[in-house]
Parts: C-alpha cells; structure tokens; sequence
C-alpha cells in the first residue's frame, strides 16, 4: 500500500431479478495498490448495502470474485486498481458473461458445477500429474509421493471469455473440458473421452484462445482442450480398429 | 448457461475491445467462410450463362472484365488465402503442434496471405 490517493468512478453493473441492466456510478478515492474488489466491498461498506457480489478467500483460492473489469475477466481479488485504470479514469464492473445474473454482479454457477462434478474433476493431485508437461516443476522433493491442489479453482472467467460458450449453452465450456483432461489423464476412464467427444464439447472449441489468456491460475485450458481432442481422435480410431481400451466398466 | 439473448450475442462479436488474436482469427474465418460461400452461389449462377447460349455468355465476360467485378475476384482470392491458411492454424493445433505459438503461426500465415494477395493484386491490376 502507498500514501498515493486516486480518485475514479466506479461504475456498476445493477440487475435485480428481470430487470434490465443499468450502471451505477460511484465517485471514489482509493490508493491505486488496492484490489479491484477493495473498491467494490467499499461501495457495498459505505454507498449501497443492496449491492450483491461473491467473494471469499481474498487471495486468489476460492474463486468467487471473478468479474468483468474494464471489459475483461479478473480475479478482482489480485486485481491490482493501477493495473486497469488510471488517476481520475473509469473502472467498469460486470458480472461475468455466458451466465444467468442472479443479482448485480452475482451469476448463477450451479450448471457449471455440475458439469465440474460430471467431469469428476478432482481438487488435489498427485505432483507429477498436477502440472501440464511444459511448466517448470518447482517442487521441493521431486519424484516423493506428494499431493498438491490443482490450478482451477473454478472461477468460470474461461467460460465468460470463451466466444464458443457465447454461442450455445449447451456447450461444456473450457474449464469443463480441461477438467475433463486433467480427469483423464488421472484415470484413463474412457468414459471421460465420451464426455467431451461430441459438438456441444471439444469439438466446438473455436481456437480463440481467449480462455487461457483471462486464467487467472494458468490452467491454460486451450492447450488442454487441444490435448483432449488428440486423445478422442485416438480414442476413435482404436474403438474403429476393434482395440479394447485400458479401463472397463462393470 | 448464458441468459441473454441472441441479437445481443451476435453483435458482441463486432466489439473491436479486448479480442485475442484467436478471436480474431475465428472472426476472420466466419467472414471469409461466408463471402466464399456467397461467390459460390455468383459462380453458379455465372455458369448457368452457358445454358442460354453463346451471346448471354459473351456478355457475361464483358461484364467480368470491369473494375467492380476484378474487385471482387480480389476478395475472393483474399478470403480464399485466408479461410485456407487459417484452417491449416486450427488443425494444426487440432492435433496438438504448434499451440503454445498460436499467435506467431496466426501472425506468419496471415503474412503468407498478404503476400499472396499482393501478388494476385499485381497481376489482375498491374498488367492492365
């Protein structure tokens, strides 16, 4: 925190129940080296009490306090008020895209979890399966049994940026998918494959790359999407060549 | 899982703000892809002149030699090289090559295409 004081408006998105969507604006001082959502919290704090948002943890774990800042999907949390306006300027706030608003900037996430439980994404993981295979490993004891925590925290910024999950609702969307991926690479379950094999999964992937640029947690879900389209073409052709896969069902 | 409805999701995709150069690319394509698809309809239709006998045909050819029809045959080679070179981007990384340098291989065959489409350029207007 610095003695530097910044005054910006603040504008944000209000919708209560089937409303239609207006901006509110609220003039602040705030120090440019807090959060996005430190302006936020304030307005509900001092301003208006009615202002519904999610937040949680404040450090980037849970994943509740993704918005559409200036246009773009943060972590409001580690969202730095230096790094997305400047002295006197704007500071936009939306609920995320591609989801049902509940209230301001509150979405409806129930869909999405579901999904993330149908791809029995898993929350911890073993080390050597936790990281895509060109990040650097900075683990302590490497080769040791150990666990960790897996990057998504399920934010849904991916799926609020994904110009694939603008278009249809039915489709998985890329957290889903690269859960699905991660989920595979743990199980080999082809029924995993199953899953994503279709239009409305990887197949509907337009290659805008748009998910894994607004990541906050660097799951880059685009190249794990890509990954899982390799191994459903795979999976494909062994199925089309009478090959039994490696998992069975009882 | 959105809640909006569609005019409003068709007209996000003309927001020229906070695109990834992915975007861009599927953008590109979408329009290339339909333009294409209107020049095949124009190409029928062009080809149909036959059928009504060496005359209408004459007359067609007079037509396809103007300013405004040579235009035309330049965004249609224009979108060609594009809808093309931009496919090659997406199967490649389809299958896994080249992801991580998406943006680099969008960037070096869009280079391809303004060359390709310099070089038709030169040669439909510059020997005229």
């Amino acid at each position: 925190m610095s003695s530097t004081k910044w005054t910006i408006t603040l504008n944000i998105s209000r919708q209560k129940g089937q409303e239609p969507r207006k901006f509110q604006t609220f003039p602040l001082e705030v120090d440019p080296d807090e959060y996005v959502l430190d302006a936020v919290e304030r307005v509900w704090a001092f301003h208006d009490r009615s202002l519904c948002f999610r937040h949680a943890c404040h450090h980037s774990t849970c994943g509740a306090c993704g918005m559409l800042v200036n246009g773009v999907e943060k972590l409001t949390c580690i969202t730095l008020i230096r790094s997305v306006t400047k002295n006197g300027g704007i500071l936009k706030v939306e609920p995320l895209r591609n989801f049902p608003v509940i209230s301001d900037l509150v979405v409806d996430m129930g869909q999405f979890y579901l999904r993330m439980d149908q791809a029995h994404f898993a929350q911890v993981a073993e080390l050597d399966e936790s990281c895509l295979p060109f990040e650097r490993q900075l683990f302590a004891t490497p080769g040791g049994e150990y666990e960790r925590l897996v990057d998504c925290i399920e934010c849904g910024c991916c799926i609020s940026a994904c110009p694939g999950a603008h278009t249809s609702s039915a489709y998985l969307g890329p957290a889903v998918l690269a859960g699905i991926q991660h989920a595979y690479n743990q199980s080999h379950d082809s029924m995993l494959l199953d899953l994503a094999d279709h239009h409305d999964g990887v197949w509907r992937c337009h290659s805008a790359f748009e998910c894994t640029a607004v990541c906050p947690s660097n799951v880059d879900p685009a190249w794990r999407i890509m990954d899982l389209r390799k191994k459903a073409v795979v999976h494909r052709l062994r199925r089309a060549f009478g090959r039994k896969e490696a998992i069975t069902h009882e | 899982m959105n809640n909006r409805s569609a005019p409003a999701h068709f007209w996000r995709w003309f927001d020229p703000r906070h695109h990834q150069p992915g975007t861009w690319a599927f953008i590109l394509n979408r329009v290339t892809a339909l333009g294409l698809t209107l020049y095949l309809a124009l190409h029928l239709v062009a080809l149909s002149q036959l059928a009504m006998g060496p005359q209408a045909y004459d007359n067609f050819i007079v037509l396809a030699k103007t300013p405004v029809i040579k235009v035309g045959e330049m965004l249609v080679i224009a979108a060609g090289l594009i809808h093309g070179l931009n496919g090659i981007r997406i199967a490649l990384s389809s299958f896994g090559i080249g992801v991580r340098n998406q943006k680099q291989i969008f960037a070096g065959l869009m280079a391809v295409a303004a060359i390709g489409i310099f070089i038709f350029a030169f040669s439909i207007f510059g020997g005229a």
